[in-house]
């Protein structure tokens, strides 16, 4: 089964492995979810959970789905949304029930999902890394460019894909594989080694990885 | 900082490490594994500078080695850095030591150099006063004592 919790980025610090080694992590806070709703295949045609997290004011919740939360019996919540899971499964989910941080281990891969950190309309040099221009011997008006785009009359365009300027951030980014270095289901809280996309405070999804059956075993 | 990551950051930290400033002679034994053994091994210096703070700070040694200038990093909350010892004290008016690296013999001494070796022969973790890495204060005034 892959289950996904949703959590929120806390910040980035290091800790001392066993051996003594440093090692960077991020924190962060998981759960807990809240059970908003079960999707059956016989209902809905598949079968996911709705999960609930971070609270959110009664008021600020539009009136239609207040009487959802109501009917979970859950208090509102600030983000909604679904995990998918194999049919047959949801019967072990409640409306209604918590799910916290312990159903991950340490050791365990996730894969962490959020919305990287926007930086508006970028340039080549910043977006793909390109090298820009001299900065004298003749260079002007194009300093931070890019080069060519392409050969001329064959093909007399600019190829799909070229790099360009454009936005860059602020889209769904996935970074997987990540090892849990601890979890400390008390407070909520897990460290992975490595880096997370987003901001601090930022809306995050954890699931169990994808590619865990792949990685040899030490 | 949020308050979660300094509790996780305080419980990485050791509970107290020898006060010694830029410009002192300190000598660290740390760790190293050598296959599947570990042993000791001990690095004198003179402390150059001193890095980061919290988790992250580090002290940088400089001593001559057979004519040769030898610098190392040492990360002071790393369990891999065990007993500090003072072996000197010396006074200095830059907080970053980096023009030692110019001079040669005479010229790469420091003021008021003096040993204390003898005093903190004992274990000098455990006599080491107890204090905040934050608190400058009573740094000085620990040392000041230890001069007298």
């Amino acid at each position: 089964m892959r289950m996904s919790l949703f959590g929120r980025k806390i910040g980035m610090t290091q800790i001392f492995s066993e051996k003594g080694n440093v090692l960077p992590v991020t924190v962060l806070e998981v759960g807990p979810c809240m059970v908003v709703q079960v999707k059956t295949p016989e209902k809905n045609s598949y079968s996911a959970v709705q999960l609930g997290f971070g609270d959110v004011k009664e008021r600020r919740v539009t009136k239609p789905l207040r009487g959802h939360f109501k009917k979970a019996g859950v208090s509102p919540k600030a983000i909604l949304a679904e995990t998918r899971l194999v049919p047959g499964e949801e019967k072990n989910y409640q409306a209604g029930q918590e799910i916290k941080a312990d159903i991950f281990k340490k050791g365990d891969r996730v894969d962490v999902t959020g919305i990287s950190i926007g930086r508006g309309f970028a340039g080549v040099m910043k977006r793909h890394g390109f090298h820009g221009h001299k900065a004298s011997h003749g260079t002007h008006e194009s300093k931070r460019g890019l080069g060519a785009s392409g050969a001329c009359a064959t093909p007399s365009r600019v190829y799909k894909g070229r790099k360009m300027a454009g936005q860059m951030g602020n889209t769904r980014v996935t970074v997987m594989n990540l090892e849990i270095v601890d979890v400390r289901p008390e407070k909520n809280i897990i460290l992975v080694k490595g880096a997370v996309p987003g901001w601090k405070t930022g809306f995050l999804q954890i699931k169990t990885s994808v590619k865990t059956k792949k990685t040899k075993k030490k | 900082m949020s308050n979660i990551i300094k509790e996780i950051e305080k419980s990485q930290m050791k509970s107290r490490i020898l006060s010694f400033t830029v410009g002192d002679t300190i000598k660290v034994s740390f760790k190293i594994l050598e296959g599947d053994k570990e042993r000791l091994q001990a690095f004198q210096g003179t402390v150059i500078a001193r890095k980061g703070s919290g988790i992250n700070e580090t002290v940088t040694l400089r001593r001559i080695s057979h004519g040769e200038g030898v610098e190392r990093v040492f990360l002071l909350n790393s369990p891999k850095v065990g007993k500090i010892q003072l072996i000197k004290t010396g006074s200095t008016r830059k907080a970053k030591l980096y023009y030692l690296r110019d001079k040669v013999g005479k010229k790469a001494r420091l003021k008021d150099e003096k040993h204390v070796a003898g005093l903190m022969e004992e274990d000098a973790e455990s006599e080491a006063p107890e204090k905040n890495l934050e608190a400058g204060e009573k740094e000085v005034t620990s040392k000041t004592e230890e001069k007298k």
